[in-house]
């Protein structure tokens, strides 16, 4: 049977091509964009005789840094430098996405709660939290921390050898002997234990109905194993206390008020928003399924625990990680409170030392683009791993 | 994240601006009717301004010096506050014509930073600020103490190496403005704090209660202050270099705001080249003929504009020491006008 020839449409007409074709132009016009953009930087700077590059990375800093995590001196590179700061950035993220976390979750079902009261003082938590600006709210935290705490003269020595003053606070450090490598090896082997056992105990539970006491042998095999370790072993910890010199007090570790306050300020904050996300992600479950729930003969707390949160959290987790991100790039107005986070280190101090605006602010958006596209990628592998499966 | 955005901002500027002020500044400063002056906005005897707004200070006289030169107004001058960390890339950037910021004249500023020193208006050395009642007598007696400093400054990496080439252990505690800095140090966070010895008398009078603080004797670097401009303006560099030499000039010559006009009536040849009444040196620059009496007429000579910010027209009371004209033993000199 002879099929009849398409009619011939002449490509300027043929909506396909013409759509490749403005593609294509969009695509050409963006990249000499670019070009443009980033051959003519090079030409002022060059023409302005302002160095180029990334010769700096591995020049000598010179300044010093009052938190690192790794060594780190006056004689250490630009590029250390910015291994501190980011480092210093991610720990001070990453704690406050874990505490912001936990304070959220709790203000966020307290909201729900019968109880009248509480849940009126957990809605004015978020509502006085949540509306004013977080610069305000860190410099109110470290002023007070500052005011708050005594002189280093009258340090509050609390029992077990620390120290606190508007310095910081000052704790025990470990100083590990041989021997010592056995606690961390009986806790990883507690920990597969725990796994393995809560494994052993849903399938037992799925097969056989009867419930085993997964928390406690858990509890017991991951704290409980170390601890027999660290006996057999003959303690090999000794500590290395802090000791008041004349200025300041020498060894131990010492937690900076900055850190203090910038943690303390970003979590609150954030757990604020965290709070109504919880919220509105609890009350976006069907009162249905809890009254479901209850005619199975479910009590109040599995029914949160194995039906309402589970739901919730699809609802939840998307906005969560706004909150994550947030935290994250809020974290860089540590600058205001002398915590030495990347934007203070890289964009302020060593910027402004070599003069390379162009390279060194460049490298600190890629590095936050980073983090943010990492968190949001993780959240986004746990949100399809809880989301609702479809058959 | 909002300050980097600021100053990527900045940079893309000089990526996108084209050739943004080259050999122009003056022309453009002329065609704008308005000096954009980098300064201090929160030092007391360099660059301050007040509750109605009217800045005051060393350095700010010197921007308004350029404004008489130029249009024989010294209030054609927009003051932009800067901080310390980002007032190159403001200069770089061409959001000010000039930087008078006491601003320390370093090797790497003058080439990498792309900025060119025109002179030095205030020779500085580095100090530190403790309370009395540590009892400390040297900042050699400084060891382990924990010292508040502002970023983005010469003052960071100093102290760095005043500690390490005395074989003393330094916490730092680094904040993006003075403010902030001096607020820390006030509340107890540092034992010390430090920055050029002349602002540490100005700090010292922000404190909560300025007599239980006191400026080490110790001055631990050398921190020549003076204007700079943008690289690859010749005309517009010797202007600024200029106008210092001029009022230095003027002051060695016994010319000030109260005289200068009896003074063009003057024989010394010099005095007559100073105020244009000889000679064409202005037009050499660009400029009117008489801006040297614009200037004097307008801001002063050297030591009127030193005595009313710091000296002791001020609440500072600072001598002259190193800034005494060379003929009385300072450092100060200027090469002649001719």
């Amino acid at each position: 049977m002879a099929q009849a020839a398409p009619p011939r449409t002449s490509p300027f007409n043929d909506p396909r091509w013409r759509s490749i074709a403005f593609q294509l132009l969009l695509c050409a016009v963006i990249v000499w964009l670019a070009y443009s953009a980033i051959t003519n930087a090079a030409e002022n700077l060059a023409r302005a005789r302002i160095a180029s590059g990334f010769d700096f990375w591995n020049s000598t800093a010179g300044f010093d840094i009052s938190q690192h995590l790794i060594p780190y001196t006056t004689q250490s590179t630009y590029g250390r430098a910015f291994w501190v700061g980011l480092l210093n950035t991610l720990l001070v993220s990453f704690l406050g996405i874990i505490f912001a976390t936990i304070i959220g979750f709790v203000i966020g079902i307290l909201q729900l709660s019968r109880n009248v009261l509480v849940a009126k003082l957990a809605a004015g938590y978020v509502e006085v939290v949540r509306n004013l600006p977080l610069l305000l709210q860190l410099l109110f935290w470290y002023n007070a921390v500052l005011k708050a705490l005594p002189v280093l003269r009258d340090s509050i020595s609390i029992p077990g050898g620390m120290f606190l003053n508007n310095r910081g606070l000052f704790l025990p450090k470990p100083v590990f002997s041989p021997g010592f490598e056995a606690v961390p090896i009986a806790f990883v082997i507690g920990l597969l234990g725990a796994v393995a056992f809560r494994v052993w105990a849903r399938r037992r539970q799925a097969r056989t109905g009867q419930q085993a006491p997964v928390f406690t042998v858990g509890l017991l095999l991951i704290f409980g194993l170390p601890l027999a370790a660290l006996a057999l072993t003959g303690f090999p910890v000794s500590f290395d206390f802090p000791e008041m010199g004349r200025f300041n007090i020498r060894g131990g570790i010492e937690i900076l008020p900055e850190f203090a306050a910038l943690l303390f300020g970003l979590s609150i904050y954030t757990a604020a928003f965290i709070a109504e996300v919880v919220r509105a992600g609890v009350q976006a479950v069907s009162h249905g399924q809890t009254e479901a729930a209850y005619s199975l003969g479910l009590r109040p707390g599995p029914t949160l625990r194995l039906i309402v949160i589970p739901q919730a959290m699809r609802v939840i987790v998307p906005p969560l990680t706004n909150q994550y991100l947030n935290l994250t790039k809020n974290s860089s107005l540590a600058v205001a409170i002398g915590y030495p986070d990347l934007v203070q280190i890289f964009t302020g101090t060593v910027l402004n030392q070599t003069g390379q605006a162009v390279e060194v602010v460049a490298v600190t958006m890629a590095v936050y683009l980073t983090i943010s596209l990492v968190t949001s990628g993780l959240m986004n592998l746990y949100n399809r791993r809880i989301s609702l499966v479809e058959r | 994240m909002k300050r980097s955005l600021f100053t990527f901002a900045l940079a893309t500027l000089i990526g996108l601006a084209g050739s943004v002020a080259q050999a122009q500044t003056l022309k453009q400063v002329q065609q704008r009717g308005v000096l954009n002056c980098g300064a201090n906005g929160n030092l007391a005897g360099f660059g301050l301004p007040d509750a109605q707004g009217n800045w005051t200070g060393f350095d700010v006289d010197y921007c308004r010096a350029i404004a008489a030169a130029i249009f024989n107004d010294p209030t054609k001058v927009k003051f932009v506050p800067l901080t310390a960390k980002d007032r190159f890339t403001a200069l770089q950037s061409g959001e000010v014509d000039v930087l008078i910021r006491n601003t320390t004249w370093t090797s790497s500023r003058d080439t990498t930073n792309g900025l060119n020193f025109t002179g030095v208006n205030y020779y500085d050395g580095q100090g530190f600020l403790v309370r009395k009642a540590l009892k400390v007598n040297s900042a050699l007696e400084l060891n382990d103490a924990a010292v508040c400093v502002q970023q983005g400054t010469t003052t960071e990496l100093n102290l760095a190496d005043f500690f390490r080439t005395n074989n003393m252990k330094l916490k730092t505690v680094t904040f993006a403005t003075s403010d902030e800095a001096v607020k820390a140090y006030d509340s107890g966070r540092c034992d010390a704090y430090t920055t050029d010895a002349s602002a540490l008398y100005a700090e010292r009078l922000r404190t909560a209660a300025p007599d239980d603080h006191v400026v080490l004797p110790d001055i631990i670097s050398k921190e020549p202050l003076g204007p700079s401009v943008r690289h690859g303006d010749d005309q517009w560099f010797d202007i600024v270099r200029w106008v210092n030499f001029w009022l230095i000039n003027a002051e060695e010559l016994g010319v000030t705001s109260t005289n200068v006009e009896a003074q063009m009536k003057s024989d010394n040849p010099e005095i007559r080249r100073l105020l244009g009444v000889e000679g064409k040196f202005g037009e050499a620059f660009g400029l009117p003929n008489d801006f040297g009496v614009r200037i004097i007429k307008n801001v002063g000579n050297y030591g009127e504009i030193f005595e009313r910010n710091l000296g002791q027209g001020s609440r500072l009371k600072i001598s002259r020491g190193l800034n005494g004209l060379w003929t009385k033993g300072g450092l100060q000199y200027a090469p002649p006008v001719r």
